[in-house]
């Protein structure tokens, strides 16, 4: 029986961005359990008033540059809604070709690089390399494949420059099309490979459930297993889905007494966000791939195991890759004509959401007449899962009180990490000063 | 001789520079090889105090970075200033052209009085600490990544380029924006990226920074040829130009 416990790991590693994790156990008792962020914070919303709708994107894209891809589409969808911009039919699979890139980017870096290491029990992906290196190699090609998608439609890996309101300034051609299809008709073995590899060590993932509110996107006409389009949806809403501007309703951002950043609470006190509540809400909609992947880790509808996320994330990358294989095959056979996209400014206000690899993304911007931004909100994925993180290390910490302290450390880093959080996406976040 | 050590760490930013480098994917894998990294906290649960070279990303925020840039300073031989968070202080620095407390009002309401939401003005590393090399970018090129870290393993001197981005926009024979009715920074921005933006069409919005002198007089000159006000240009060069000579003047 532990009677004392003290834990304070500063700056989780493995995690874009920085966290902490502090236990304080006095005589068996749990006196401290908190998950603190100390990131610097940047103030996006207040830098980009004053700034043309143009440059919004080249801007908030800055937030993350894990992300930086979502981040760029979120407001560009939002700056069209406030201009009341239509982007065509082609443009439009363009971005969701370009959107599916930046998952399988962030995928594979989270559960190839960030993730893996915890289950083989080793710091970092590095001592990997000689003990697994064709899984190594196997998982850095597939994340250069990813790379490679996404500087062909958004013009680099990291914060696109083809992006701008009312379409895309580059869209590449049929042929560059069609080899990139190739590229991911041939990876799909590799993706197979990666799922063994995982696999064989998913008896390492910890067995732990918490009932959770599961928040993603949704999207019924026509149903689709969605990134960008859709209504917001939760499992506490009886599959009802409500329209992206309605996302306040959905966040009530509150700033908790013991917490480093602004929560987020929907029907209950706090809500997840990510591939697995994507998987949880339309986990029916996954491609033959996806939803083979998923049965052979036994993931079902419902999971509410965190640590699951990992996995569900896995799940995505083959659903990804098959959907993007058939979005080429839509886009070749119209054929593609670069369409000149012209805006005007114009007074407005209009929201933007799409799925973050990480979970559900909000923008929210105001423009005066001369299309100056005159207001901003964004709420990103890793704040709405903050307080989740702290109800689960509330639930967990007494359950695994008794095992040793290094035990109960990694556990609670690995859940950390396998909420893949992105913590330098800190718009707006509160700054701690610890408690050593 | 023994291998040389590598410390990278992050101040603010948003990652995407150390991203490039693990997008060196199987590139990333030879050059870990030739160095000892000792700590790199967004791949690695190692930490150490002792290193050769540190690679810093982000920008200065807060009187405790200071003091953290300070230590990683008086440790280092060599510093490198990763991207332009770190180099010129990046869009961070739009932050600058507002009131501190306005600011923080704006995105925290009625809790940001409280202590702890401290912030002072952006600083690029340069302000703060001597810097010996600066890799440029928003984020950083990768191949400029690898030939600037191979050259100081063998003891030379990187060549960065002290021309404007249009000498390589023109070099790839890309129609030129303004053309087109958008405000493209190339011609006072310093190349390196392969005049990147302009070739899939989007105007140069200056990551890379300013040439040397750059010649402003002459971009005022185009703007005055395609009608615009150098009001237009100035809110361009704000994006990562902000507080900054040119954008000043
Ligand atoms: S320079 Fe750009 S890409 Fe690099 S860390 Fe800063 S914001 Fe991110
Ligand atoms: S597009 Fe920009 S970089 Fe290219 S020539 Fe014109 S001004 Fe220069
Ligand atoms: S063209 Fe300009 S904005 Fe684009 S990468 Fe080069 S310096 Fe940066």
């Amino acid at each position: 029986m532990h009677k004392n416990m003290n834990i304070n790991v500063h700056h989780v590693t493995r995690v874009e961005g920085h966290g902490n994790i502090v236990v304080n156990v006095n005589s068996g008792k749990i006196e401290k359990l908190q998950w603190q962020v100390p990131e610097a914070p940047r103030f996006f919303e207040a830098m980009v008033r004053g700034r043309s709708y143009q440059d919004i994107q080249t801007i908030v894209s800055r937030i993350c540059g894990i992300c930086s891809i979502t981040h760029s589409l979120a407001s560009t969808k939002a700056v069209e809604s406030a201009l009341g911009l239509e982007v065509s039919e082609q443009d439009d699979k363009l971005r969701i070709l370009m959107h599916y890139s930046e998952q399988l980017q962030s995928h594979t870096l989270h559960v190839g690089y960030l993730a893996a290491p915890d289950f083989f029990g080793e710091p970092s992906v590095v001592p990997l390399v000689p003990k697994a290196t064709d899984a190594v190699k196997t998982i850095v090609k597939a994340h250069r494949i990813a790379n490679e998608w996404s500087d062909l439609l958004a013009g680099r890996t990291t914060h696109p420059v083809t992006l701008i309101p009312g379409g895309l300034t580059k869209i590449p051609t049929e042929q560059q099309l069609r080899q990139l299809q190739q590229t991911l008709k041939d990876a799909v073995p590799d993706l197979k490979a990666i799922a063994e590899v995982v696999l064989s060590v998913a008896g390492n993932i910890p067995q732990f459930e918490r009932d959770t509110e599961y928040v993603s996107l949704k999207q019924t006409d026509p149903p689709t297993y969605t990134f960008y389009h859709g209504g917001i949806t939760s499992n506490d809403n009886k599959g009802a889905a409500l329209p992206i501007e309605k996302w306040h309703d959905v966040a009530n951002e509150y700033v908790c007494e013991q917490s480093t950043a602004k929560w987020t609470k929907w029907h209950r006190d706090s809500y997840a966000v990510g591939a697995l509540a994507r998987f949880n809400n339309n986990a029916e909609l996954l491609s033959t791939m996806g939803k083979a992947a998923a049965d052979m880790f036994g993931l079902k509808k419902g999971c509410c195991n965190p640590y699951m996320n990992t996995v569900a994330q896995l799940v995505e990358c083959f659903h990804i890759v098959e959907v993007s294989i058939n979005l080429i095959d839509e886009l070749l056979t119209k054929g593609l004509k670069q369409e000149k996209v012209t805006s005007s400014p114009k007074a407005g206000r209009g929201s933007g959401c799409v799925e973050a690899p990480r979970g559900i993304l909000f923008h929210d911007y105001e423009f005066d007449k001369n299309g100056l931004c005159t207001a901003a909100d964004i709420c990103i994925p890793t704040n709405q899962n903050h307080a989740s993180i702290q109800k689960d290390f509330e639930k967990l910490v007494p359950e695994i009180i008794n095992e040793s302290e290094d035990s109960v450390r990694l556990k609670l880093e690995m859940l950390v990490r396998s909420y893949d959080p992105c913590i330098s996406c800190s718009t707006h976040m509160l700054d701690v000063k610890f408690v050593k | 001789m023994s291998k040389p050590r590598i410390a990278i760490f992050d101040f603010a930013c948003c990652e995407g520079c150390q991203l490039q480098i693990v997008n060196l994917e199987e590139e990333l894998l030879d050059l870990i090889d030739a160095v000892d990294v000792v700590e790199w906290r967004e791949a690695m649960s190692e930490q150490s105090h002792e290193y050769d070279i540190a690679i810093i990303e982000g920008s200065i925020t807060r009187p405790e970075d200071e003091k953290r840039i300070e230590v990683i300073r008086s440790r280092a031989k060599i510093l490198i200033a990763l991207g332009a968070c770190a180099t010129i202080g990046g869009v961070n620095k739009l932050k600058n052209n507002f009131d501190l407390a306005d600011v923080k009002k704006c995105v925290y309401g009625k809790s940001a009085d409280m202590p702890h939401l401290d912030t002072a003005l952006t600083k690029a590393l340069d302000e703060v600490v001597k810097v010996d090399y600066k890799i440029h970018g928003c984020p950083i090129d990768r191949k400029e990544f690898t030939y600037i870290v191979r050259s100081l393993l063998m003891g030379k001197t990187p060549d960065i380029p002290l021309y404007p981005v249009c000498v390589e926009c023109k070099a790839k024979g890309n129609p030129c924006l303004w053309d087109e009715g958008q405000v493209c920074l190339g011609p006072i921005i310093r190349a390196g990226c392969g005049a990147r933006c302009p070739s899939f069409g989007f105007r140069c919005f200056g990551c890379r920074g300013y040439v040397d002198n750059p010649n402003v007089n002459a971009a005022k000159d185009i703007i005055e040829k395609y009608g615009l006000t150098t009001d237009v240009l100035k809110s361009k060069m704000l994006l990562f130009g902000s507080m900054q000579e040119p954008t000043n003047a």
